[in-house]
Order: C-alpha cells, then sequence, then structure tokens
C-alpha cells in the first residue's frame, strides 16, 4: 500500500495524558467485524467517547471543545499496549491524528503506525511534559509540528523537542514507501535462503 | 571459541535473510498462522495488486475469534460475523490456504491447535495477527503478534521486517507451593515489573520452576508475556518439550524424528550467554494471585486488599488506581477473597488446555455453582473438548451447574454472544481486565483455572488453597 509522505506536520493537538492506554479502548472489539480497513473512525475510543444511552461523555478528553480538528494526540506512557489489532491505528488516522506523541509505546502499535503512515513520536520525560504544559495552556489552540526530516518537534514558542526514529522508518515515512514493494526487492535473497534450507 | 549465545540469538541468526543498511533485518517465518479478525484487510491488499501468498504451505488458518459457542448446527446469528467468516473461507480457498473451520473437529483456538497439531516447533519463527502469539514461545520458538498489513506481508514474502529485539531473562527460583500454578507464576511476574516491563525486550524464562513445568504450564507463562510488553516469550525445548511433540499430526515424522531433535538439542541459551536485563524471583514465595484493576499489572495475592491510591508513589500511578477503582467499583482496604462474583469463565488461548479444565474439573467435582453465578467452560479447541469428554469432565462440570460449550476466544474479548452485562463481576482465566474487554461496563477478575472454578462456587472470590 502506498502511504501520503510524511516529511513535516503542523496541526492543533489534544491531549490523553493517560498512562496504559489499550487498543481495547482505541478501538473496542465489537468494531472488530469490518473486513475493510475503513469504517473505524467514529468507533475511536467507543467506549469512553460515548455514554451507554449512545450520547457523547461531556467528561472524556476528546469531547471538549478544544480538543476538535486536533491531528495530533498528546498521550501517555505505553499507549497502544496490549491487542496487536492494527484497526487501532486505522481508527486513530481516521479520526484526523497524523501523530501521536508519547513517552513510549507498546511494540506491536508502533510498527503498525509506520505502516499507516503514523508518526510514533517518542519524547523524554521533560519534553512531554512541556509539551503538555503548553498544550493545557493553550487552551485549544496549540499547534505542535512534527519534523520527521529533522527528528524533532517544535512550536512557535520556542519548543524544541528531539525523538528518536530508526533510520528505516524515518526513510518509510518520509516517502511513504510500500513495505511489501521494498522486501520483494529482496525476492532473490529469500529463494536464496530457502534452497539453503532444503 | 565462539561467544556464548541465548536461545533467542540462535534463532533469530538463524532466520537472518537480508540486514537492510538502515537497520532491521528481513526475517524468514517459518509458520504463519491466520484468523477471521485480522486476515480480511491483508488478503485483499494482496489481491488489489495481483500478489500471491508466497508460501501457502506455511500458512495454516482457523477461525476462533468471533465464532459462537453454542449449538454449531445452527446458522450463525450475527450477520457481520458471519460475512467475516465467509471472508476467511473464500480467502483460503483462493490462496490456497489450509483453514480449520467451524466444521472442523480440529477448529480452535489459533494458539491452541497450533501446538496441538504440532504445527509449533522449537527453533521456529512463528507469527499471527494476534498479540497472543507469543504462547507458542514455550516450545523455543520466536513467535509474535504482528498488525495487519505485516500479515500482508508475510502471506506475499513469507519474511517480516524486524529490528532485532533485545533480551530479558527471567529466572525463577525453587519450585511452586501446593495450589499455585503457572498462571500466578506469569501474573506475579507481571505485578512486579508492570505491563511495559519487558517492552523492546524478548523475554526467556528460565529456573527450575519453568523446568518442572508441562508444556500446558509453559505456554500459560509465554501467552502472558505480551501482557508485560514484551516482543515475546520463550523457553529453552527440553525431554517435556520432545514428548510433547513427538507423534503430532505435523510434528517431524519417525523417519526423521531422531536428527530432528539432535539439532533442537543446541538451541538452548549457551552457559554464560548474555541478556541486556535479568530478573530473578523466587518460585516458592508466589501466592495464588487475582486481579483487582484494569490492566493485568494491577495484581496481587489473594490474601491481598483492594490497594489505596494514597499508596502510589506518582500522580500518573495514583490517577491510574483511582480510574481503575472507580471502574471496577472497588473500595481501597477491601479483602479480595470474599468479593462476590456474578460470572465465571474457565476458557482462552491462556487457560483453556485439558490441563487447565482438569484443574478446574477437580475443584467442581461433586460441588455447585454458588446460586446467582453464571459460570461457563471453554475448551480452547475441539479436541481439547473431545478429551475433556473422554475423561467425564463434561460430566463433572455440567453436574456442577457448569455450561460445556464448542471452543472459541469466546468471553475473552466477547467478539461473540458470550459477554459480561454491565456491571457485571467475572472471575475469569483469561489474560486482559482492560475496560470493556469482556463486555462494556463488565469487571474482570483474572485468576487460575481453579481459583476460578473456585470462585464459582463460593459466589465470591475465594483462597483456593483453603480447599485442598
Amino acid at each position: 500500500m502506498t502511504l501520503t509522505p510524511f516529511v513535516r506536520h503542523t496541526g492543533k493537538c489534544a491531549a490523553l495524558p493517560r498512562a496504559n492506554v489499550d487498543t481495547d479502548q482505541i478501538i473496542p472489539k465489537q468494531f472488530l467485524k469490518r473486513v475493510e480497513r475503513t469504517g473505524f473512525g467514529p468507533a475511536l475510543f467507543h467506549d469512553w467517547r460515548f455514554l451507554p444511552d449512545g450520547s457523547a461523555n461531556p467528561e472524556f478528553e476528546l469531547n471538549q471543545p478544544e480538543a476538535a480538528d486536533a491531528t495530533i494526540l498528546i498521550a501517555g506512557a505505553n499507549f497502544g499496549c496490549g491487542s496487536s489489532r492494527e484497526h487501532a491505528v486505522w481508527a486513530l488516522a481516521e479520526y484526523g491524528f497524523r501523530a501521536v506523541v508519547a513517552p513510549s509505546f507498546a511494540d506491536i502499535f508502533t510498527a503498525n503506525c509506520f505502516q499507516n503512515g503514523v508518526a510514533p513520536v517518542r519524547l523524554s520525560g521533560d519534553g512531554i511534559d512541556e509539551v503538555l504544559r503548553r498544550c493545557r495552556a493553550g487552551r485549544g489552540v496549540y499547534r505542535l509540528t512534527i519534523d520527521v526530516e529533522a527528528q524533532q518537534v517544535t512550536d512557535d514558542a520556542g519548543l524544541r523537542a528531539p525523538f528518536p526514529l530508526e533510520p528505516y522508518r524515518r526513510e518509510m515515512l518520509l516517502r511513504g514507501l510500500d513495505e511489501i514493494g521494498r522486501s520483494l526487492l529482496e525476492e532473490p535473497r529469500i529463494a536464496a535462503f530457502e534452497r539453503s534450507r532444503t | 571459541m565462539t561467544t556464548p549465545r541465548t536461545l533467542f540469538d540462535k534463532v533469530w541468526e538463524s532466520h537472518v535473510v537480508h540486514r537492510f543498511p538502515e537497520g532491521p533485518a528481513l526475517l524468514y517465518v517459518d509458520l504463519h498462522l491466520v484468523h477471521e479478525v485480522t486476515s480480511p484487510q491483508a488478503f485483499e491488499g494482496l489481491r488489489r495488486v495481483g500478489r500471491r501468498v508466497r508460501r501457502p504451505e506455511l500458512t495454516v488458518a482457523t477461525v476462533d475469534h468471533n465464532v459462537p459457542t453454542g449449538d454449531r448446527s445452527l446458522p450463525l446469528d450475527d450477520p457481520i460475523a458471519a460475512t467475516q467468516l465467509d471472508a476467511l473461507a473464500h480467502n483460503a480457498q483462493t490462496f490456497g490456504v489450509e483453514l480449520f473451520d467451524l466444521a472442523s473437529p480440529r477448529q480452535g483456538i489459533v494458539h491452541v491447535i497450533g501446538p496441538e497439531l504440532g504445527l509449533t516447533q522449537p527453533g521456529m519463527v512463528v507469527v499471527c495477527g494476534d498479540s497472543h502469539t507469543s504462547t507458542h514461545g514455550a516450545f523455543g520458538a520466536f513467535a509474535l503478534g504482528i498488525g495487519t498489513s505485516e500479515v500482508e506481508h508475510v502471506l506475499a514474502t513469507q519474511c517480516l521486517v524486524l529490528s532485532k529485539p533485545q533480551t530479558m531473562e527471567a529466572r525463577f527460583r525453587g519450585r511452586l507451593s501446593p495450589g499455585v500454578t503457572a498462571k500466578d507464576l506469569i501474573l506475579d511476574l507481571i505485578g512486579r515489573i508492570g505491563t511495559a516491563g519487558a517492552a523492546g525486550h524478548v523475554l526467556e524464562y528460565t529456573g527450575d520452576a519453568i523446568r518442572a513445568f508441562s508444556m500446558e504450564e509453559r505456554m500459560t507463562v509465554c501467552n502472558m508475556s505480551i501482557e508485560a510488553g514484551a516482543r515475546a516469550g520463550m523457553i529453552a525445548p527440553d525431554e517435556t518439550t520432545f514428548a510433547y511433540l513427538e507423534g503430532r499430526p505435523r510434528a517431524p515424522s519417525h523417519r526423521d524424528w531422531g536428527r530432528t531433535v539432535a539439532a533442537w538439542r543446541h538451541l538452548p541459551s549457551d552457559p554464560g550467554a548474555r541478556y541486556d536485563r535479568r530478573v530473578e524471583l523466587d518460585a516458592a514465595a508466589v501466592a495464588p494471585q487475582v486481579t483487582w484493576g484494569t490492566n493485568p499489572g494491577m495484581v496481587t495475592d489473594i490474601t491481598g486488599y483492594v490497594p489505596n491510591p494514597g499508596d502510589f508513589a506518582t500522580a500518573d500511578e495514583r490517577q491510574a488506581v483511582e480510574r481503575a477503582l472507580a471502574y471496577m467499583a472497588l473500595t481501597p482496604g477491601t479483602p479480595l477473597a470474599g468479593l462476590p462474583i456474578e460470572r465465571v469463565f474457565v476458557g482462552s488461548c491462556t487457560n483453556a488446555r485439558i490441563e487447565d479444565l482438569r484443574a478446574a474439573a477437580l475443584v467442581a467435582r461433586g460441588r455447585k455453582v454458588a446460586a446467582g453465578v453464571r459460570a461457563m467452560v471453554v475448551p480452547g479447541s475441539q479436541q481439547v473438548k473431545a478429551q475433556g469428554e473422554r475423561e467425564g469432565l463434561d460430566r463433572i462440570f455440567r453436574d456442577a451447574g457448569f455450561e460445556w460449550r464448542n471452543a472459541g476466544c469466546s468471553l475473552c474479548l466477547g467478539m461473540n454472544a458470550d459477554v459480561l452485562r454491565r456491571g457485571e463481576r467475572c472471575a475469569s482465566t483469561s489474560n486482559r481486565n482492560f475496560e470493556g474487554r469482556q463486555g462494556a461496563g463488565g469487571r474482570t477478575h483474572l485468576m487460575s483455572p481453579a481459583m476460578a472454578a473456585a470462585a464459582a462456587v463460593a459466589g465470591h472470590l475465594v483462597d483456593v488453597r483453603e480447599w485442598s
């Protein structure tokens, strides 16, 4: 699948500063029966976003007026833990998030982000604390720039926080690479490996 | 002399097809397990660009996540689930992949049938679009859960692009005490290191307690590696492993057996092999565990109490505990033993193998499920179910008032009709107590099969050691 290249993105932030947000919360199981990659955005964080009667939960962070139209999610540690369901990333992307900024992510979730051109941006403890502080103070108008090329997060008030990216994954994001197409270029090596084992 | 290597190092190095200059490896996959929920988009991706499945004979599919566990002679009453099952049947046929469907006597939870068929073997790289693929590491395989795009990648290339994880040894000294199980051991570890405690690492479980475990017990331990955040969990193969595998339908043939086992004997970590991290625990000190919160790290001894948020070190932890206790409707200081439950689930890829059902049946035998409690036993596979029936376990459970159902993931994640109602509290042998996991508003307490069966009889959480 060819993706939109992600060089840099500037967008509005929404904060969900809870640790260990699992993929069951991001997209609950009752929505996993679709056979398409689409249609998951409306169910993002369903059981937190909506009350049992189906109305919006006024207490939930993403239902606050200042979270409207956010494209960058500021999250807590170990974001995306639990189930391997890629539907979680499909839901985040379809809802409008281009990047998630957190102190740490679960391994499978991280891999799923890269496969979908969503940037998992890992900031140090100090970096995330500062971003959260500024996001709260900004009251719905706080914007960040995620620069994948320079591997740093900036805002227009002087914040500059670096984040790590494996060179391979950085390249995938920058060029919107289709990983299968890339791996199939190595077909002769795969075939040779198979021959060597028989 | 060569550098001593870990079990994981050996499996990793023997599967590297290519190292990309930018870091990760192209890693060869020996066994790709497929189920109905995380595969339709992957097959569709192949179809869209005219790709084939590179090695269909290394790919095996079954249906487990959304299947009904009641009467299978009836048509599915969930049309969306039926669409997903039909899609897998169609994809398996189109791409030449073997499928154990609802009608098959071999159908079951993907992580139960892989080992049961002898498909999972020492030294393999095993993947599946499911985080509990870590289960297969019990055989000394490197087994990991992947997302749907990676499922598509493996279907197309028989390889996975992966950066080499670090290693972590979890050594368990001594032997478990009576009434304490493999489930308690792994829950205790997760409670100590936390749900991200092994993130980025492959856990290797070692020590006397692990060596003494059966394959079923080892699978329970490796299954929950992901709940500690690990990329995978592994246990070195030994005579127990070989004895389990010998003669299984897809295990190496009698003719190749001696040669294959000789090769497997080289897999265990070399003396002096270096791990990036190590943790050591006293197995004899582990008590039966029960979770009180909304992730598997929120766990304590059955003799313990609901904790007080104020006792936690950081503001983040205090907030998380407060939120968990509110969801679980628990008050700090309440003893866990005695907490009333309405539902009991014996099942899941963690604890639905024959030994798990025997352990639960031993407690249920000659007793009755408490009034007001609905208890179900969902075998991990139709083979486990048949074995249970040969041993008369179904009679013991039914006589005691448990439901005896067909195989599937069932109430572990509630994708079928088996769900908790809002506010119901469940003693469960599954692996996740996340909010809403077993049904929106449902409250899950994770524990061992014997503890769950005892809770069913008592009508509340109870220390099973008092019963023996």
